[in-house]
């Protein structure tokens, strides 16, 4: 199972992007794990500075947006 | 061109809707229509053209380009990079521990989050349409300034010594590094783009900034109209006029409650203006309500304490005053003809 950590301090867009990851692994009917992930000193350690962004498994792969439906379709791996 | 759009507004406020020229509701609705249609035409067209040419400029350049600077200059180029920067102020506090666990020093980044509320594209498309080329300079001049000297000021106290801890070691861990190595950030080469994709880019961006501040276009261009219309000519002039030298700090501490973006006080800014408060008096109005929100206050808690919070905070308003003060003073001659 893959882990998805959506990285931002808490605004609207970061809520979104959560929902879309996990509306779209259902859809693919995966099942994922999605953190959201607040905590300053860890976003800081990603070194990420437009939020929101989004981590598989511990990597990063994107920044600074709310991820498109095939972005989001490339990470489930489908 | 835009002389369209005063048309439109005559057409629909006393021909369609058969309104008065002469009375306040007429004069106020007039105005409303007239600068709601411009302004959208004006964001629309020109937020697409400057984000196809910016399509280009991400964050991680922009850090490099600073870091790679001297101090002096540094202040300079964090606060003229945080005028043109897309930045949501939701990315403040990543792009607060990107900056300083990259060793850029507090004042300079302070310099980026301070300047970047007050210049955007879209605040200096709407001073240009509603006030001319010479208050929007003189608009960006100030905004800078206040960034530039704010974090210079902030750098002499050694504000980072209040930092919170896991912030202040990333800073200093980084700050070692860079005295150790002093040559080893490059500027990333900018990313390749076809026009395709800054078409793409243009286009999302258009969408997000537009849905972002339609509001307060309306809200802002509604209060102005409603100032125009409803307040007396020449009222501020004479009650709160540039004789009265309180009338600077009151209007410092009465934007402060107020929470607003640029989009929605350069419309009141206009009718302020065009109704005799002074020029100095305007501005520090408009940068308190502005620059100095206490939502942001609140988010960069996160990796401030209270003190360099507060200070902050004090280093701002006296900004925002003395530029009101210098600024009233120099008016007669600044703009002559205004």
């Amino acid at each position: 199972m893959k882990t998805f950590e959506v990285l931002g301090t808490g605004c609207k867009k970061c809520v979104k992007t959560a929902e879309s990851i996990e509306r779209l692994a259902k859809e693919l009917g995966q099942t994922v794990n999605v953190e959201k992930v607040t905590d300053p000193a860890r976003i800081m350690e990603y070194q990420v500075m437009a939020t929101p962004a989004v981590a598989v498994d511990g990597k990063l792969v994107h920044s600074g947006s709310i991820p498109g439906r095939d972005e989001i379709a490339g990470w489930l791996g489908s | 061109m835009l002389d369209y759009f005063s048309d439109l507004a005559t057409w629909l406020t006393y021909d369609i809707l058969g309104l008065d020229p002469a009375t306040k509701a007429g004069t106020s609705i007039h105005f409303f229509i007239e600068d709601t249609t411009k302004i959208l035409f004006l964001l629309v067209v020109m937020i697409y053209i400057i984000a196809l040419a910016r399509a280009t400029l991400d964050l991680e350049r922009v850090r490099a380009y600073i870091q790679s600077k001297n101090r002096l200059a540094g202040y300079v180029f964090g606060s003229g990079f945080g005028a043109i920067t897309p930045f949501c102020s939701c990315s403040s506090i990543p792009l607060f521990l990107g900056f300083t666990s990259a060793g850029i020093p507090l004042g300079i980044t302070m310099a980026f989050l301070f300047t970047s509320p007050i210049i955007n594209e879209v605040a200096v498309i709407m001073l240009w349409s509603l006030l001319g080329w010479k208050f929007t300079l003189a608009y960006v001049v100030v905004g800078m300034t206040v960034g530039i000297v704010g974090g210079m000021i902030l750098d002499s106290l050694r504000g980072e010594r209040w930092l919170k801890d896991f912030a202040a070691k990333a800073y200093q861990k980084a700050a070692k590094a860079a005295h150790e190595q002093p040559d080893n950030t490059e500027v990333p080469e900018s990313r390749k783009m076809t026009f395709a994709e800054r078409h793409q880019f243009a286009k999302t961006e258009l969408g997000e900034i537009v849905g972002r501040i339609w509001k307060w276009v309306l809200i802002g261009v509604g209060l102005g109209a409603a100032l125009h219309g409803f307040v007396p000519e020449g009222w501020f002039a004479d009650n709160l006029g540039s004789g009265q030298w309180w009338s600077v700090p009151a209007a410092v501490f009465a934007g402060l409650p107020l929470y607003s973006n640029a989009t929605g006080v350069i419309p009141v800014m206009e009718s302020l203006i065009v109704k005799g408060l002074p020029v100095g008096t305007t501005l520090a109005f408009c940068m308190s309500t502005v620059a100095a929100s206490f939502p942001e206050f609140i988010m960069l808690k996160q990796v401030m304490t209270f003190r360099l919070l507060a200070l902050i905070f004090a280093i701002l308003l006296a900004n925002f005053m003395v530029v009101g003060w210098v600024i009233n003073a120099i008016e007669p001659w600044l703009f002559a003809g205004f």
